[in-house]
């Protein structure tokens, strides 16, 4: 009762509340709350992420596991990102405000956060981010073969994609006119339209399909007849 | 690969990120002098309050080195950081310490990546507590304090709502799941979150990703201009409509896709290839974009080798070979 009914009865109210607030205006102010409700939830959820991370790291600093070297480096860089958030270090204050220090924006120029922003966060996953063109690129070059149809309009779209969208394209099909009906073939104008018509196709009808898969599986969950996001056991 | 011959690859990695710093050192010393540093104008603000006592900060506002130097020259309060200089060639570090990674797995670039866990975690915590838990949690429960506190411009006729107090019970009863044995209470909450995500996307989706998708696939297939026929807007019609009718022939699978609609499946399947290859067109030339933005940190905030933005006072290396060149 605890553990299933309850939790199932609570995806349910709240399901069903946030659809009939579409239909029926009055219960707005509800779906408001509940929405402010999530968001408190999700925030927290971070938290537990947090948690959940120092509870890992410590385990295994304390057991002295293989790599606990870099679980101590972990939870250094998590705890000191958290002390310089929470704690606003480095933060000044409003000038309408000056004696509130924690009013000041946590994000400003030159605050500790945004130290952390500007020097760690964004350099580590923008360079970790950008390695994945040399990994896209071995990996693309190992894999793709253009065996069959399938393979040949899938290499060739990334083809004229890539090279449309660079100054090589154009320099590539200059010879053709810029009016009429040939035009179309110039490589800045025939990416235009790949991506508007046939690109445009298959987008909408996986869309379509996530659409209806997301309806279902939501109605699925909210009727009660899909209840795994309540695990296991009891 | 050999165990050997990764042991030596880590090392290779940690090799070149040493001699890259090493370089960089050399630059910044010898053939750009103060390469990578970071120059900001200050302003100073003084608040006299009712007591006559004062409070005092000062504001840093980033200014790039030219013009750093240029106000300088006027006598404006404009230096050099060292904080920010310091941030900067840590920021180059960490990236050449993460590009190692293309040499082979090795401890700096695990470092790196550890940090990358650690800093990510706690950034999201406090973006989270910042901007979601103050002003809709804290300001609701305790609006005097929060005020006070954090949110000196919370209206003063903010009253205390009793009802977050469910959302606060929720959170506690969320963050038992990291108690072994009571863990199960956190069904609920988890439950609640389940809840209203899919009523939220029940709705959401079928406006926004259905409905919204069919009505613009509504298009004539024969397209009369104002000099009659228009080939070129029907062709593309066609391939808009039928297009995205073979695709979803394709999705459904109730029926087997044998005789006519197999033939309209496979076609479903053409169209989804070249989909799936424009995506990853563009995949590719994001990450490249990224890249060549990685390179410019390191040419030119770091290194000053380039100077795309004319905003180094010395000479960028490119700009002095080029005459050597031509």
């Amino acid at each position: 009762m605890m553990k299933r009914t309850i939790p199932m009865l609570l995806a349910m109210a709240a399901g069903i509340v946030m659809i009939l607030a579409y239909f029926f205006p009055l219960l707005a102010p509800l779906q408001d709350k509940t929405t402010v409700w999530f968001n408190i939830l999700a925030a927290v959820a971070f938290i537990l992420g947090g948690g959940n991370l120092l509870k890992v790291h410590l385990k295994k600093v304390s057991d002295r596991r293989e790599g606990w070297a870099y679980s101590m480096i972990t939870l250094a860089a998590f705890v000191s990102v958290l002390a310089i958030g929470l704690f606003k270090l480095g933060v000044n204050p409003l000038d309408e405000f000056p004696t509130q220090r924690m009013a000041g924006d946590f994000r400003a120029e030159g605050s500790g956060f945004w130290y952390v922003y500007e020097y760690v966060f964004a350099p580590l996953t923008a360079t970790i981010f950008s390695m994945l063109a040399f990994y896209v690129a071995s990996a693309a070059f190992r894999a793709f073969r253009a065996k069959n149809l399938e393979a040949i309009l899938l290499l060739g779209t990334a083809f004229v994609i890539l090279l449309g969208r660079t100054a090589a394209g154009v320099f590539l099909t200059d010879f053709l006119p810029e009016e009429g009906m040939l035009a179309n073939f110039r490589l800045e104008n025939l990416t235009v339209w790949i991506m508007n018509n046939p690109v445009t196709a298959g987008n909408r009808a996986i869309m379509i399909g996530i659409a209806l898969g997301t309806a279902s599986v939501s109605l699925k969950i909210l009727l009660g007849v899909d209840r795994s996001y309540l695990g296991g056991g009891d | 690969m050999t165990h050997a011959t990764r042991r030596g690859n880590a090392n290779f990695g940690v090799l070149l990120v040493l001699i890259g710093v090493a370089i960089a050192v050399l630059n910044a010393v010898a053939f750009h002098p103060g390469a990578g540093t970071q120059w900001t104008k200050r302003t100073e603000h003084v608040h006299t309050l009712e007591d006559g006592s004062e409070v005092r900060w000062t504001e840093h506002e980033a200014v790039s080195v030219k013009e750093g130097r240029e106000m300088a020259a006027l006598e404006e309060d404009a230096a050099p950081l060292f904080a920010r200089t310091v941030g900067l060639w840590g920021a180059a570090i960490l990236t050449l310490c993460i590009f190692s990674f293309l040499l082979g797995d090795n401890p700096l670039y695990k470092a790196a990546e550890a940090i990358v866990v650690g800093a990510s975690a706690a950034y999201w915590m406090v973006i989270g507590f910042w901007e979601t838990m103050v002003p809709n949690l804290l300001a609701g429960l305790f609006p005097g304090w929060t005020r006070d506190t954090f949110m000196p411009k919370l209206a003063l006729e903010a009253e205390t709502d009793y009802l977050l107090l469910i959302p606060l019970a929720l959170s506690v009863l969320l963050l038992l799941r990291l108690a072994p044995k009571i863990g199960w209470i956190s069904r609920w909450p988890t439950a609640f979150i389940i809840g209203v995500f899919c009523g939220l996307r029940f709705i959401s989706s079928l406006e926004a990703d259905f409905l919204s998708q069919i009505g613009p696939t509504i298009k004539p297939l024969i397209v009369m201009g104002e000099n009659g026929f228009d080939l070129e807007s029907s062709f593309s019609n066609i391939v808009l409509v039928l297009g995205t009718l073979a695709c979803l022939v394709y999705f459904f699978f109730s029926v087997e896709h044998k005789g006519a609609v197999g033939k309209v499946a496979r076609s479903g399947i053409w169209m989804l290839m070249i989909t799936f290859g424009a995506a990853f067109g563009y995949t590719v030339m994001g990450r490249i974009a990224l890249l060549a933005g990685r390179f410019e940190f390191l040419f030119d905030d770091w290194l000053w080798l380039i100077d795309p933005k004319d905003a180094h006072p010395a000479q960028a290396f490119l700009q002095t070979i080029a005459p050597m060149l031509t």
